[in-house]
């Protein structure tokens, strides 16, 4: 097999949304064109309504109503999907939950009491989503998403309407689940500080253009990223123009 | 079963029970009149029916119908709305037909039935089911509207097919609808089997108490009638109620 260096080809020359009452048609995403390296850990960030989620929506091949391409470097790329509710389903528990991801039988069903306790969750293994906190609900479904062991991961604002101490936990636990099983990750946020934090890359997205605007890599060392002032410094670096 | 009848609940609802017992046994005795018996004249005949085997046989007889017309309604019923909740075209163009079989009277579904497939049990179970399937259909029907979008995408996403969907996405999200077309389902079939035993069948609940009608036998139709509705709130208080509480169990 031939070697081949991007796990990901973007290519959406334009994505529009059919017209609302008497507004004309919005076209949401133009010219994007993306090679994602493997086991980058990519984040997507901008303003609210640019089209983050739309792109990660038209690469998890939810969403196929738009012009130009996505390809996998392989093609059945297992993907994983972490949405900005953890989208659980409320009447299987935890476990059934995280555990659904897998196929019948698949080996690595066997990894779920590992997994449970790597996230914290082996005491609330057997509790509905509903009776336990936001908290966990998100760890629960970041246990979903990577049991898969999936080829691409997409994350979308997976922390938001947390407490500051909770979603720096979770920001933890996510960099040592990725530095354990480094894989390929596309993560919309528009908090800069958690881009700076988490990132190898980060793309600007701008709602004028509708495009990315700016394709920064960030440099920052595993250990810079719990130093606070080096990750303040870069995040100045690369939002310089604001 | 045991919980139930030591609960606070039961107490009220056999306390109010019994009111009603003796509000019917003053105005029994107030009256005195031969249409009107004492409810210890309906437990006699209650009891003689039971020991000539008369009650069992034919509350057995329409149970088994009301079971039968119960299940094909149901799942004929819930295909449909399923279908109709789905697909907005098909909804569009059978909306006006669910209609009309609503708001056709039950008697003329029943009466149309003999005529057409003749006085035979398949007749008597197909007017039972015509009857209550518009019901379940528009019931489950506004479930399958309701369906989580977000949901979906999750078993899209993480490749849940369509058997693995149904059983752990759709028909968990359904339950509380087909639980609602079950309940009421109950009363309404059994009520319309009875109509049914009347007008076309020679055994049954329906078929005593038109028997009993032709020579004024007020006691006899009392003790039918109460028999039935204690047998169908045991199914309801020891079959329906806890299966709805087995697929409530997730809730807060």
């Amino acid at each position: 097999m031939a070697q081949v260096s991007t796990a990901l080809e973007i290519d959406v020359r334009s994505k529009v949304f059919p017209a609302v009452a008497k507004r004309g048609e919005n076209c949401v995403l133009q010219n994007i064109n993306l090679q994602i390296a493997p086991k980058s850990f990519v984040v997507l960030t901008g303003p609210s309504g640019c089209g983050k989620s739309t792109l990660l929506n038209i690469v998890a091949g939810l969403d196929e109503d738009f012009d130009g391409s996505i390809r996998f470097q392989s093609p059945d790329a297992r993907r994983g999907y972490i949405f900005q509710s953890p989208r659980l389903l409320p009447w299987r528990t935890i476990e059934e939950n995280i555990l659904l991801a897998l196929p019948d039988g698949d080996p690595r069903r066997a990894n779920v009491s590992a997994m449970l306790d790597r996230v914290g969750l082996t005491e609330a293994a057997n509790a509905y989503p509903e009776r336990v906190s936001l908290g966990m609900q998100r760890r629960a479904s970041l246990a979903r998403g990577f049991i898969l062991e999936p080829d691409i991961l997409l994350m979308d604002e997976p922390f938001v309407s947390l407490d500051d101490p909770t979603a720096q936990d979770l920001r933890k636990l996510l960099i040592d689940l990725y530095s354990r099983r480094p894989t390929t990750i596309l993560f919309v946020t528009h908090d800069r500080a958690e881009a700076v934090m988490l990132a190898t890359r980060i793309l600007r997205m701008d709602c004028g253009s509708a495009s990315i605007v700016q394709d920064e890599a960030v440099r920052l060392g595993p250990e810079d990223r719990s130093d606070r002032s080096k990750v303040q410094a870069e995040q100045a670096r690369i939002f310089s123009d604001q | 079963m045991v919980e139930f009848l030591t609960s606070k609940r039961a107490f009220w609802s056999f306390g109010s029970l019994f009111v009603l017992l003796l509000f019917w046994h003053l105005c029994a005795e107030i009256f005195q009149h031969r249409h009107l018996p004492t409810p210890v004249a309906v437990f006699d005949t209650f009891l003689r029916e039971v020991r000539s085997g008369n009650l069992l046989y034919h509350v057995w007889v329409t149970l088994l119908r009301v079971a039968v017309s119960f299940i094909v309604a149901m799942f004929i019923g819930s295909a449909i709305g399923l279908v109709m909740g789905r697909l907005p075209n098909v909804d569009r163009f059978f909306d006006s037909w669910l209609i009309f079989f609503l708001n056709l009277p039950a008697l003329v579904i029943i009466v149309l039935c003999y005529v057409w497939f003749g006085l035979t049990e398949v007749a008597a179970i197909i007017a039972v089911a015509i009857n209550k399937i518009p019901n379940v259909a528009v019931t489950v029907r506004e479930g399958a509207r309701s369906l989580s979008r977000d949901l979906s995408e999750m078993a899209m996403v993480y490749n849940f097919g369509w058997a693995k969907t149904l059983r752990h996405v759709t028909l968990p999200q359904m339950a509380p609808f087909f639980a609602a077309a079950a309940r009421s389902g109950l009363s309404l079939v059994w009520k319309i089997v009875l109509v049914v035993e009347l007008l076309g069948r020679s055994n049954g609940v329906g078929f005593q108490i038109h028997t009993a009608f032709t020579t004024f036998d007020v006691p006899m139709i009392l003790a039918y009638a109460i028999a039935f509705i204690v047998v169908v709130q045991l199914i309801e208080i020891s079959l329906l109620q806890p299966i709805e509480a087995r697929v409530n169990r997730w809730r807060r």
